[in-house]
Order: C-alpha cells, then structure tokens, then sequence
C-alpha cells in the first residue's frame, strides 16, 4: 500500500454490492477489484446492468458497499462514518452528472459555486472563484444565465466547472456526453481530460459512448458486476480521436 | 445554504406562490375566525364597559352573566354605601321590554334604568340630544344601531315615539354604543321611569353601582362588600370575565369557532404540506445532488426549513393584513359584524402557521433524510 495518500488512487478487492434481500436479491457488483492510479483519466464501460453505476457511486462515497475493501485518496470507504463520508466527497470529490444536475434557480456562476458553499466558503467569494472557472472553461459571457438558457454542451461545462472548483482529488463523471450531441460531447470530453487531468487526481468516466474511448488513459470494462478487462488505449496518431481513429490495445 | 435555498424556493414562481397562497388562508382563516369570536366574546361585555363612573358592580349571588340579571332588595343600595371604603353608590335597573312601534309592529329591547338624580352610567357618545334630556318625563335614549332596527331606512332623528308596557316613550337622544351580544335595540332611562316601562314585579332592582374612594383598591372594596351584604359585588374587570367565561363554558360559540379555526389550520396544513411537499419532491434529484456534493443533512434540513419558515412568514404576514384589512371593511358596511383584533390573536395565529410549515415541512425533511444521494448517478 502507497504509504503517501497524495499518490494514493483508488484500489478496490473483491468488492460485493447486493441489492434486495431474500428472493429478490440482486447482486451488482460480483467482486471487483480494481486499481485506478492518480494522474490518469479511466473510463469505465460496460453493458447496461454491468454494475459501472453502482461501482462509481461506490467509488465516489455515495452508496456503501455490501463487503469487500475499498481505499479512495487513502481512505478507507467501508470504515468511514456517514458523516465522515459526506465530509470526504465535499471536499474530495467533484461530479459530473449525466443530466448535469444544474439548480435552475441559480446562475452558471451560482452554479458552479455550489461545492465551495457547501465547503463553507461565503456566497461572494464562492462565486468570484466560481467565475474565474467558468471563463477557463470557455463561459466567461454565460455568468448570469440560468441553465434554462444554457444548451446542453454549456450546461456540462458548468457542471464541469462546478466539479472542478473545490479543486477535488477525485473526478467522477457519469455517462457526461449522452445527453449531448456527438460534437458536443467530444469538446466536453476533451475539456474534461484537459482540466480534470493533474498528477494527484483521480479522473474516472463512466460512458457508453465509444467515440470517446479515445480520451482515456486506461479502460476498464465491466461484464456481469465484474471487471473483464483493464487496456490502455493506442492512439494511431498522436492526437486524440477528433485527429483520427483510436483502437483498443 | 441559506440563499441557495430561497433562491430554490423562489425560482419555481407558480410553485412558490401556490405554497404562500395556502399558508395566507390558513393564516386569514384563523385570524378572521378568532377575532370574529373575540368579538362576539366582547359584546357579551359591552354594556359593562360602556357604563362607565362605577368601579363595582354588585348584584345577587346567583348572577352567573350580565344578561342573568336577578333582582335584589331596594335597600341594598344603602346597604352598599355603608361599606368602607364606597364613595357612593346607586341602582341600576337591567331588563328586556316590548316596544310597540307607530306601525303597531312589536320590538323586544334591551332597557337600562340609571339613577334618577346623578344619571350615572349614561352612555357618553351622544350623536343626537344629551344625556340631561332624561330628566324630561318619558324620556329615553336609544342607541344608533337600535335607532335603525326599530325606525329603518329613516334618518337618525329625536323626537321619535315608541309605547311600553303602555306608556309612551320619546326619544330625546341617540348615542352611539358597542354592540350587544343579543343585537336588540338598547334603551336608557331613569331608574324610575324604568319600572313603569316593564311589568311591575316585587323587586325591580338587579343592580348596585358603587364607586370607591380615592386609594381604595376596587378588588378589596368589593370583597368587603361580599363579606358585609352577602350579595356578589364583582369588578368591571371580574364581572366582564365572569360574563364572558359563562358564555365559553355554556354556549356552543367555543365549539363552533374552534372548529373553524381548527378548520382553517388543517386546511392550511393540507395545501401549503401538499404544495412543499411535492416542491421538494420535484426537487428532490437537486437535494440528492447537493447531498452527493457533501451537503449533510443537518444542511440540507436547514434549507427546507428556511423555506418552510420563509413561506411560513410571508403567508402568516399577508393573511393577517388581509384579515385586518377584511376587519376594518368589513364593518364599516356591516355594524353587526362581531371582529377585534387582540395582539393575542396574532399570537395565536403566528404560533399556528409556524406548527403548519414545520408540519409541511417534516414530510419533505423525511424525504430527503432518507434520500440516498448515489440517486443522482440513476438516469
């Protein structure tokens, strides 16, 4: 075990997740075991019903699973309290939802402020950092819009944004392109690998989109509640996808 | 939190105002209904207040309210003026009698004998005449609401003649007087023309009016008429409450008030509980989005309070001023309407909108408490 959580990744054995109980028992997650090293962006792919769901709101502190070890950022996710699990995803995690989950009522700049609010901070520092987010991911004119008045694209970017502010060491982002078009999704996948990529943090994807397979670092794919695969993904070219065609090594 | 949650609440235009709209009935309903019964409470009192100059009342022990007038002996007004600690005192005599009208048509009336010499506890907003009228033979003082029962659509004028018990009656004056439990046209004359207004019976007196003496306590002078007359000598203050406590215990106006305020509030925890309650159930992937963030629930609880507390304050604000205003309208087109407005009232009502927005509010707290916040990783 990395004995300085700052390298430390995530790092999951035999990890069981059941839902129901008696007859309607429905095991999710068959033990999976899984090593995501820091610095690296990983998509998670699979069937519908693989258990990715599952397996990233494990991951990302919100669902606890039925048995097995789970160490995120050096922290070990069976033993924490609730309250030190909630604790742990406001200041450690940052999500993108794949319907953006964006508070209508509030501005992109409001938005994107939200994890600082809840960290604490004032509404008026919150939102000034928010703010220099949001010109960095391309919204600079869009501050004072409502998600309402936002295309899909600019919304994830707020979430994106929103994700990123509280500078977390853990990304976890579900299904982030399939409420968008395919162009659009590809400029969030490349803004996601471009802001979200640092040495210390913990980038994980979950997609069924396999035009941006291209983005990734290292994919994992789930079968059955199980890990079938883990690959690194050869680019033909230097770039990445939009430069040209991408394969699975 | 506190300002993403209103700007939650308040973002949802329709929604929002559809919540302040239960809370302002609940909060309208309530207040109207409990100072219409506040009023009605006060008029069972209104001719102990309006008689004014005496400090005590003093009446036979069996009187249970005003209007349970029964008659004591004509020398126990001297009786009552022999205790220390009484300035004077002087009869008062309180019955009902039948006017008969010019039309021949037959009117019951509320009748108030004061004392002949000093005319103590005459009314004292006169609108028409004055009160030294009634030294003239036969002649009485209406009030103002009586005036137009008994002589309707017809300008307030004096000089007016009824008949009672066979005798004829002149209006010298009309004054203007709160109004009476029982809504019959209210008559004052002297104590003496008063006996000849009614059917002669062996004792005609049901009143003493007493004043203390400078520095006396009311409340002792009383306990010692109590102790050297053995009849009831009350307070305005006690006689008022006794009155008013007889018509609570004894009558069906708690009862039926009671349920419509009770009425009210569940109405109002009905629509404003099912408005929020659906308002942070179609909100309910934002507060799982905020949980899934690291907002705790002892957070996100606060924000559904300070929503609840916030409609809570804006429904309890409008339906009080609407109430208020309905109050003051209200009467000026319609006199017999029983409102007044006590700030206890508003207490009561605030304390009954605070109980509907936390009791709206702890449907959706129950919600989101077991809301696990992986929801929003589901589609």
């Amino acid at each position: 075990m990395n004995a300085n959580p700052d390298n430390e990744g995530v790092r999951c054995r035999n990890l069981i997740k059941d839902y129901g109980s008696g007859s309607s028992l429905v095991r999710a997650l068959r033990g999976v075991d899984l090593n995501i090293a820091p610095g690296e962006l990983t998509l998670l792919v699979g069937p519908s019903g693989c258990g990715k769901t599952t397996l990233i709101s494990i991951l990302a502190g919100t669902l606890n699973a039925t048995s097995g070890d789970v160490r995120v950022l050096g922290a070990d996710l069976t033993r924490l309290s609730k309250a030190e699990k909630t604790a742990f995803r406001a200041r450690q995690v940052g999500f993108v939802f794949q319907q953006f989950n964006l508070l209508p009522a509030l501005t992109a700049a409001e938005n994107a402020a939200v994890p600082l609010v809840i960290a604490g901070y004032s509404r008026h520092i919150a939102v000034s950092r928010a703010i220099e987010v949001l010109k960095s991911v391309g919204l600079g004119d869009k501050i004072h819009a409502l998600p309402s008045q936002l295309s899909g694209g600019q919304q994830q970017r707020v979430a994106i944004a929103r994700a990123l502010v509280h500078q977390p060491r853990l990304l976890v982002a579900d299904e982030p392109t399939s409420a968008i078009d395919a162009r659009t999704g590809q400029a969030v996948m490349r803004l996601i690998r471009e802001m979200a990529l640092q040495p210390q943090r913990v980038a994980i994807v979950v997609t069924h989109d396999p035009r941006v397979l291209g983005y990734a670092d290292r994919i994992v794919t789930l079968e059955d509640g199980r890990v079938s695969s883990t690959e690194r993904p050869t680019h033909e070219l230097s770039g990445r996808p939009e430069e040209g065609a991408v394969h699975v090594a | 939190m506190t300002w993403i949650a209103l700007k939650m609440l308040t973002g949802d235009r329709s929604k929002y105002l559809a919540i302040i709209f239960g809370v302002t009935f609940a909060s309208l309903l309530i207040t109207e209904q409990a100072a219409i019964f506040c009023g009605i409470m006060l008029r069972t009192t209104s001719q102990i207040r309006d008689t004014h100059g005496a400090d005590i009342w003093v009446m036979n022990p069996n009187v249970r309210y005003f209007d349970d007038s029964k008659a004591i002996s004509d020398n126990d007004v001297f009786r009552v003026r022999g205790v220390p600690g009484v300035e004077w005192a002087v009869n008062l005599y309180r019955g009902q009698g039948q006017a008969q009208l010019e039309t021949g048509n037959f009117q019951g009336v509320i009748l108030l004998g004061i004392d002949d010499a000093s005319l103590t506890g005459a009314p004292i907003h006169m609108l028409l005449g004055k009160v030294g009228d009634l030294q003239i033979p036969d002649a009485i003082l209406v009030d103002e609401a009586g005036f137009h029962q008994m002589w309707p659509h017809e300008p307030l004028a004096i000089g007016k003649a009824i008949q009672m018990n066979d005798r004829r009656a002149v209006v010298v004056g009309i004054f203007r007087s709160s109004q009476t439990f029982m809504t019959m046209p209210l008559i004052y004359t002297r104590f003496s023309q008063a006996t000849l207004f009614v059917a002669p019976t062996r004792r005609m007196m049901p009143y003493v009016l007493a004043k203390c003496q400078p520095g006396a306590r009311p409340e002792a002078v009383a306990r010692e008429i109590e102790a050297r007359t053995d009849l009831k000598a009350l307070t305005r203050g006690e006689f008022s409450l006794m009155t008013m406590l007889y018509y609570l215990r004894h009558t069906g106006i708690p009862v039926n008030f009671g349920t419509t305020v009770l009425l009210g509030f569940f109405v109002g925890c009905a629509v404003a509980g099912q408005t929020f309650y659906l308002f942070t159930v179609e909100n309910l992937k934002q507060f799982g989005a905020l949980k899934a963030m690291g907002a705790s629930d002892r957070r996100v609880v606060g924000m559904i309070l300070v929503q609840a507390l916030l409609v809570g304050a804006i429904g309890y604000a409008l339906g009080v001023g609407l109430a208020t205003i309905y109050g003051i309208v209200a009467q000026r087109y319609m006199p017999l309407l029983a409102f007044f407005l006590p700030w206890q009232v508003l207490v009561v009502t605030g304390v009954a909108v605070l109980l509907i927005s936390l009791a709206s509010s702890l449907l959706s707290i129950r919600r989101v408490l077991v809301l696990e916040p992986a929801i929003v990783f589901q589609g």
